[in-house]
């Protein structure tokens, strides 16, 4: 879970040239890809979630990893225990939810499916290579 | 007249709050006036009722009738199935929904 | 078909695990309704007029009979003895308890079967041609292509929370039967230069727009299928509306900016995706294919039947398709007996028809999304028994693509989202129109009815369209006439005001009485109406 650190910038404002500004919050409707170009100093993005049923910040996350972002990437706002492995597999690294998140419930459905059907942002391998190689 | 009702949280069967509980017999269900939606919200945190919502409804010597059809039909079940309603003995019942 | 192996095993079981202890968390109060809604939406879990309800997927409509078996063993286990085959090839039980779900999950577990994504803000259920596997037309067969959707799909980390459901498509033949233009994403296996790939439409759906799926890439080759529709999956994530549920579904997207700026978002995308490695070897979609050959098919099989018993000829007129093996049939068994409940099978009928599939169709069956069942590969030599074993369970109604083989959602009787009952109205129309000289003198004539602007029913869809509506309190029905979901798809349109229960009966027979005035020779309904046009019925409706 996030530790306290200095507020993240809005997007508008790091654009408009906050260029000192090591980390940035985008909103659900940001476009993360207005980020790329400036990836390398960037320590902190944190993606808000207004709504669990807000999903845009998933798609925000890995366009973001797939950009090459290797900083930490925080999953932030109405963010529930059962989300995080999705926002784990897209590429989060940190969260802070709004309401506290049950530390044994985590860590159970974290464990609980060993296979995926897909490739995503966390490098874990999909069944498909598994059956091929 | 206004009802409160709502499905039991396990079986997920309509229930009716009758004023200390909650039955799945519209007829013994009371009017709530305008406390439906404070009961239902304690109710709810207490998981003796599941997503609750107050309904108008009229009183008739057979007990409150639900204004609205949509009411009615989970008061009683399916109209095309009678044998899977409350009453299945019962042919007049369909007619008080319907 | 396709069988799990113990990767896919594996992630089923996790998915029951996962469920039963949603379940214990949210009947201990950890987790609110709010909360739990789109989780148990996510395993197929609703909570309906009576009761829970619980949608069980039939990937691309196609099982065997152990697994239809275990579909009647719920039935009776868990339900009330019966189960509903819905219009998107799955089936719903209507009494289901929340405390008993996972034990569901987990019986359908064992027989490789779930009802993962089947309701909720995520990618459904993939559906296909019935006939796919048996038909002359088809390419390929589809499934497998659809196999590979369904395991991409699954829990996709990305596309779990979209603006709305999505629903996806894939057919393999010109002659479209399932509907696949009024898809979220529709898929057409066709060849080019002797490769295999999909021609790709997005956009299409019923509900309160109805919208015909545009064309946004023509042809898409396995090796890209996954990076393409992940791309058009992204652009519809990021882009969807949000603000309102009538209005956040793909179609109105790419109605809104238009196709091409669709498709170039979409190739934008793709471009960026296709370098993430997402696309599998094509020896999977080989792997997979390779469980979809065709069945040991006895070569030689004697071709011809005994037309000598009439009630036997009869179905086997109406409901028996030409299959592309020399002496096999697709036999088509109508779930809509007269004044009967669409789309409903007992459990004794669902025993019997697997019975019948493993004994006479290499033990596999099809659920259609017009509400019937498909034994597609009967020997011509068995076909009179079949009718036989159907006839006793009453399953022999010949009545395929008739008045009276009528789609019907659930409706208010069912549904909690319904503004009035479309079964008692499928009854009487079935009831008014039960002479079977009748119906066939009609011919082909697909009547569908919705309870709501939902549409589950598909009304937009029929020849003649029903939709239920809620007049100041008291159940209204709309009449529609012209839709088509086949490949000449088309929208129906709303003749006037609506009727009540009687009176949209009537309405219909003045407008078959019409078409049996007005058409000409080898016309069907939807034939007629299109050459007279809207005006002659609709003076024919209301005088």
């Amino acid at each position: 879970m996030a530790d306290d650190e200095q507020p993240a910038v809005t997007l508008d404002a790091f654009l408009a040239g906050q260029s000192n500004a090591t980390s940035v919050r985008i909103e659900a409707g940001d476009d993360a890809r207005l980020l790329l170009p400036h990836l390398g100093q960037l320590a902190l993005i944190e993606v808000s979630f207004p709504s669990f049923r807000d999903g845009r910040g998933y798609s925000a996350a890995r366009v973001l990893r797939e950009g090459g972002y290797r900083g930490e990437l925080r999953a932030a706002g109405d963010v529930l225990v059962d989300q995080v492995p999705l926002m784990r597999r897209c590429g989060f690294d940190s969260f802070a939810p709004e309401a506290e998140i049950d530390a044994a419930t985590l860590a159970a459905s974290l464990a609980r499916y060993e296979q995926v059907y897909q490739p995503a942002a966390d490098g874990r391998v999909p069944v498909w290579k598994l059956r091929h190689g | 007249m206004k009802l409160l009702t709502g499905n039991d949280l396990p079986s997920g069967d309509v229930i009716w709050w009758t004023g200390s509980g909650w039955s799945r017999h519209v007829e013994e269900s009371v009017d709530v006036t305008d406390q439906g939606e404070a009961i239902a919200r304690a109710e709810e945190g207490a998981r003796h009722v599941n997503a609750a919502y107050v309904i108008d409804a009229t009183a008739t010597p057979e007990g409150p009738r639900p204004a609205h059809i949509k009411d009615r039909v989970r008061a009683l079940g399916p109209t095309v199935r009678p044998d899977l309603t409350l009453k299945p003995a019962d042919p007049a019942a369909g007619d008080w929904v319907i | 078909m396709y069988k799990y192996d113990n990767y896919d095993q594996a992630i089923v079981d996790a998915r029951v695990e996962e469920f039963r202890d949603q379940v214990k968390r949210r009947l201990a109060g950890q987790i609110t309704e709010d909360q739990f809604k789109p989780l148990r939406l996510m395993n197929g879990l609703y909570l309906q007029l009576h009761a829970y309800m619980l949608r069980v997927a039939v990937p691309y409509g196609t099982l065997d009979g152990r697994q239809m078996r275990m579909l009647g063993h719920i039935a009776r286990k868990y339900d009330r003895g019966y189960g509903h085959f819905t219009t998107r090839q799955n089936i719903q039980y209507n009494w289901i308890k929340l405390d008993e779900a996972p034990d569901i999950l987990a019986d359908l577990a064992s027989v490789e079967m779930h009802a993962i994504q089947t309701s909720g803000n995520c990618i459904r259920n993939i559906s296909s041609d019935q006939y796919a596997g048996a038909a002359a037309d088809e390419v390929a067969d589809p499934r497998p292509w659809a196999e590979l959707l369904r395991q991409w799909s699954t829990f996709h980390p990305e596309f779990s929370y979209l603006p709305r459901k999505f629903k996806i498509a894939v057919i393999a033949a010109d002659e479209d039967r399932a509907a696949m233009r009024l898809h979220d994403i529709g898929i057409q296996l066709v060849t080019r230069d002797g490769k295999l790939g999909g021609k790709v439409f997005v956009g299409g759906g019923m509900g309160r727009t109805p919208m015909i799926a545009p064309e946004i890439k023509d042809f898409i080759g396995a090796e890209d299928l996954l990076s393409y529709v992940e791309a058009c999956l992204r652009v519809y994530n990021r882009y969807g509306r949000r603000d309102n549920i009538y209005k956040a579904r793909i179609k109105i997207l790419v109605h809104q900016i238009g196709a091409d700026e669709y498709r170039r978002q979409v190739e934008e995308e793709f471009a960026l995706v296709k370098k993430l490695g997402i696309d599998p070897p094509l020896a999977e979609l080989e792997r997979i294919t390779a469980m979809f050959a065709p069945p040991a098919f006895e070569a030689g099989a004697p071709q011809g039947v005994d037309r000598s018993d009439p009630d036997f000829a009869v179905w086997l007129d109406q409901n028996v398709k030409p299959h592309k093996q020399r002496g096999y049939a697709i036999v088509n068994i109508s779930l809509k007996p007269v004044g009967g409940i669409p789309g409903d099978a007992s459990a004794d009928q669902i025993d019997l028809m697997a019975d019948l599939a493993e004994r006479y169709s290499f033990d596999e069956l099809r659920v259609t999304h017009a509400q019937n069942i498909v034994l597609p590969h009967v020997r011509q030599a068995d076909l009179h028994a079949v009718w036989q074993a159907l006839n006793e369970a009453g399953l022999a109604e010949a009545n395929l693509d008739l008045i009276s083989d009528i789609i019907a959602c659930p409706g208010l009787d069912y549904c909690s989202l319904a503004n009035a009952r479309s079964i008692p109205v499928a009854q009487k129309i079935a009831t008014r129109f039960a002479s079977p000289e009748r119906q066939r003198d009609l011919g082909e004539l697909k009547l569908k009815i919705s309870g709501c602007i939902n549409a589950c029913g598909h009304h937009h869809a029929g020849h003649i369209g029903i939709l239920g509506v809620d007049k100041k309190g008291t159940e209204n029905y709309q009449l529609l006439l012209g839709g088509s979901g086949a490949e000449d798809v088309s929208l129906g349109k709303i003749t006037g005001p609506g009727f009540d229960e009687d009176g949209i009966v009537d309405a219909i027979e003045r407008v078959t009485d019409k078409y049996l005035a007005t058409r000409e020779q080898g016309e069907r309904f939807l034939d007629t109406y299109r050459r007279v046009g809207f005006e002659p019925f609709k003076e024919a409706i209301y005088g």
